[in-house]
């Protein structure tokens, strides 16, 4: 089989075509988004009628791929981490329901946050709901890892973690492909009950997940992706997981650590395999990309002697991620450093596009608050969180997907009239819909501005599901129909748009805002697009 | 053979392009690559950068350890800058002299390409010129390879190659502007050496 150049996120989606999936499921999220749009970019993906369209979120994604394990096929449902929490919900009682075809869920965390708004880290998920975690420390260990996924998905009947960081799934490597595996054949769960979580059928199938844990932990000692490497040195022993691996390797001359190492790729974490490295080594470093969660597992309550060392004892930073320089310090290695920044060099942080809608929103809204004062704008995730930063400085929060609504509704409650909220058209059909019948029903004074570009901006303009929707969703959701009203927003309407906002916020309950214009990203690839 | 490239840039300026091309002509000639790029947020006009390493060997980490990048390839000035802590003492910084200026307090011009002056190894070309000289503003940073491919240990037909690659489903047109942009930027070294 061919050897291809793939990011971690592609060398996931090759191997689970490869692997026999019949649909993926996902809502766009970095650094999660590629997986999916490898999929619906690949040739053999389209030959073989592969499910690759994006969900409304990720709770209906994940919902969607249970489904079709139900049907006996095999489904991923990718997502970033914070998706995880909206998508928890099913998540965990998909570990109670079980599966019937594999089923994968991948998430992307992203220490260091490079494009989120924390770094939480999804093994702790994957344990809470008692499931098998896969953690790939090259690009090739995630191709491998969806396949072999899948495999102990069916064997066990459970649901599967893949997690990955941001690095690995950003970062491109050799991939040697294997054999194609052949599509599961439609066929429904052998009990009709397995997947009624009602309370008495509940507790029998949760017996089922709890008896099924000495098998995932036999899985793990026996796991390919978990390794004991002998090495001379033994006054310490050296964890790491995931791609924290790499960052040891490359501190050690033909990439051959003279420390003993157990590499971790697959969770529960292998005891046999750490209690022979702490029995034969004087005193452990854990390396992890993201939480100390191993460190915090081995180290207890009691701390009980053994000298370990990691994030919790500050040998490692406790936030951020990690890479081959603070693994060197944190084995007392040299360094190299090259020469500091310049102080000429100033930050050149994001901005919004020159042309994007946004900034005539911002513009008009600024203007149309002034009488107000500062500091009653809820906001939401996207593009247009950029507002928060200079010039604009028109938005006072962006907490998760659809809190603008609901937040400026209790603030409103609380009696701040008005709250106004900001949000996107496809943050909005994602989680603002439900929040906005919340205000609906007490007729709320919230002002809600839909900035509508048409697109998932953030992440690559992916289409929205809310394109050419919002109205009648508005409407039918009961908002009075002379209080929903539609901008065009340009330079040129930059007085009618203060004068419709002023006349919304005066309004004592709610009113909606649609402003509409597409995505300058993606109104400019389709031009380009065309004139092919 | 070991390289490690620092691609730096602003967000949408095509520094991926850079990284795919040197990344192709590797390949061809059977060396490992890896390569981690900025998706996402900063993407939108921030400054953004790639991590390009090449070597004989298998390559372990995604990211270059600091101090030990052999070069910052920019085609920005004050981003060939920023990311100083990772270039090795010997390494080279070539850059783009044409400022990207989306920020209000950019540093007056002539004080940083001073300051990038000061460095050991330095290459600064108006890549943007040249581009416009030869009739494709766009391929600037095919330019800047073109300028950079005499330090890179990677033939230049290997690099012809990769634009063929990289470009080949957009047209013959397209592939022939970056081949003569990439043919601009390098000539543009030969003179000044």
């Amino acid at each position: 089989m061919e050897k291809l150049l793939l990011l971690g996120a592609e060398a996931l989606a090759q191997g689970a075509i490869d692997g026999g999936m019949s649909g993926i499921y996902a809502y766009p999220g970095t650094p999660s988004t590629e997986i999916t749009e490898y999929v619906q970019k690949s040739k053999l993906a389209k030959d073989k009628k592969i499910h690759c369209q994006w969900s409304v979120n990720e709770k209906t994604a994940m919902e969607s791929a249970l489904g079709m394990s139900y049907a006996g096929k095999r489904a991923m449902v990718c997502m970033k981490q914070v998706g995880l929490n909206v998508a928890a919900d099913p998540f965990v009682n998909s570990a109670i329901t079980g599966v019937n075809g594999g089923l994968i869920i991948t998430v992307a965390d992203d220490p260091s946050m490079h494009s989120s708004q924390n770094e939480q880290d999804s093994r702790y998920l994957g344990k809470f709901a008692m499931i098998p975690i896969f953690e790939p420390s090259n690009q090739q260990e995630a191709y491998d890892m969806t396949r072999e996924g899948f495999i102990v998905s069916e064997k066990y009947k459970t649901p599967v973690l893949i997690r990955i960081t941001t690095r690995l799934s950003h970062s491109r490597y050799g991939v040697q492909r294997k054999e194609l595996i052949k599509e599961n054949n439609l066929s429904l769960p052998e009990d009709p009950k397995q997947f009624i979580l009602l309370p008495a059928i509940a507790k029998n199938r949760y017996k089922i997940l709890l008896n099924n844990q000495k098998n995932f932990e036999a899985d793990s000692e026996s796991s390919l992706f978990n390794k004991y490497i002998e090495g001379n040195d033994k006054s310490l022993g050296i964890v790491a997981c995931g791609i924290a691996y790499n960052y040891l390797l490359e501190n050690f001359p033909d990439h051959i650590c003279s420390y003993p190492v157990v590499k971790i790729g697959q969770y529960p974490a292998p005891k046999n395999l750490i209690n022979k490295l702490s029995t034969e080594c004087g005193e452990l470093l854990i390396l992890e990309d993201g939480y100390p969660f191993i460190e915090e597992m081995l180290k207890g309550f009691f701390d009980c002697g053994k000298l370990i060392h990691g994030r919790l004892d500050g040998t490692l930073p406790r936030d951020g991620e990690l890479n081959p320089t603070l693994v060197a310090l944190a084995l007392g290695l040299k360094t190299k450093e090259g020469l500091p920044v310049p102080e000429i060099v100033v930050n050149r942080p994001p901005e919004l596009c020159s042309g994007c809608s946004h900034r005539d929103i911002y513009d008009a809204l600024n203007e149309a608050m002034i009488s107000y004062g500062e500091k009653r704008v809820f906001s939401d995730i996207g593009c247009y969180t950029l507002g928060a930063l200079p010039p604009f400085n028109s938005i006072n929060s962006c907490v998760d997907m659809g809190a603008s609504i609901t937040m400026a509704k209790g603030a409103a409650d609380a009696g701040l009239i008005p709250s106004v909220a900001v949000i996107g058209d496809s943050t909005f059909t994602h989680s603002g819909i439900t929040g906005l019948l919340d205000v609906v029903n007490e007729n709320s004074p919230v002002t809600i501005i839909i900035s509508d570009n048409s697109a998932v901006a953030m992440t690559g303009g992916q289409k929205s599901a809310a394109t050419g929707k919002i109205k009648n969703i508005c409407l039918g959701l009961g908002v009075e129909p002379e209080h929903v009203r539609v901008l065009l927003p340009l330079p040129k309407n930059h007085d009618d748009m203060v004068r419709v906002m002023k006349e919304e916020l005066a309004y004592n309950g709610v009113s909606v805002i649609i402003a509409e214009r597409e995505c300058i990203q993606t109104f400019s690839q389709k031009k380009k697009e065309n004139k092919k | 053979m070991k390289k490690d490239i620092i691609l730096a840039g602003v967000g949408g300026q095509g520094i991926l392009s850079i990284a795919a091309i040197i990344g192709l002509a590797a390949l061809e000639k059977e060396l490992y690559v890896k390569q981690a790029e900025v998706h996402g947020m900063s993407q939108r006009g921030g400054a953004v950068q790639s991590h390009l390493r090449i070597s004989s060997n298998q390559i372990a980490s995604d990211l270059i350890p600091l101090g030990e990048a052999d070069m910052i390839l920019s085609v920005e000035p004050m981003e060939s800058l920023r990311y100083m802590p990772y270039l090795s003492t010997d390494g080279w910084i070539i850059t783009n002299s044409k400022p990207f200026i989306n920020i209000f307090n950019y540093p007056d011009l002539n004080k940083l390409l001073t300051q990038i002056q000061n460095y050991k190894n330095t290459l600064v070309i108006n890549a943007d010129e040249i581009a416009a000289k030869n009739g494709s503003l766009k391929s600037s940073n095919v330019v800047l390879l073109g300028a950079a491919s005499l330090y890179l240990e990677i033939p230049y037909v290997n690099l012809e190659n990769g634009i063929r690659t990289l470009f080949g489903r957009k047209g013959e047109d397209v592939v022939n502007k970056n081949l003569t942009a990439l043919k601009a930027g390098m000539e543009s070294i030969l003179q000044i050496k």
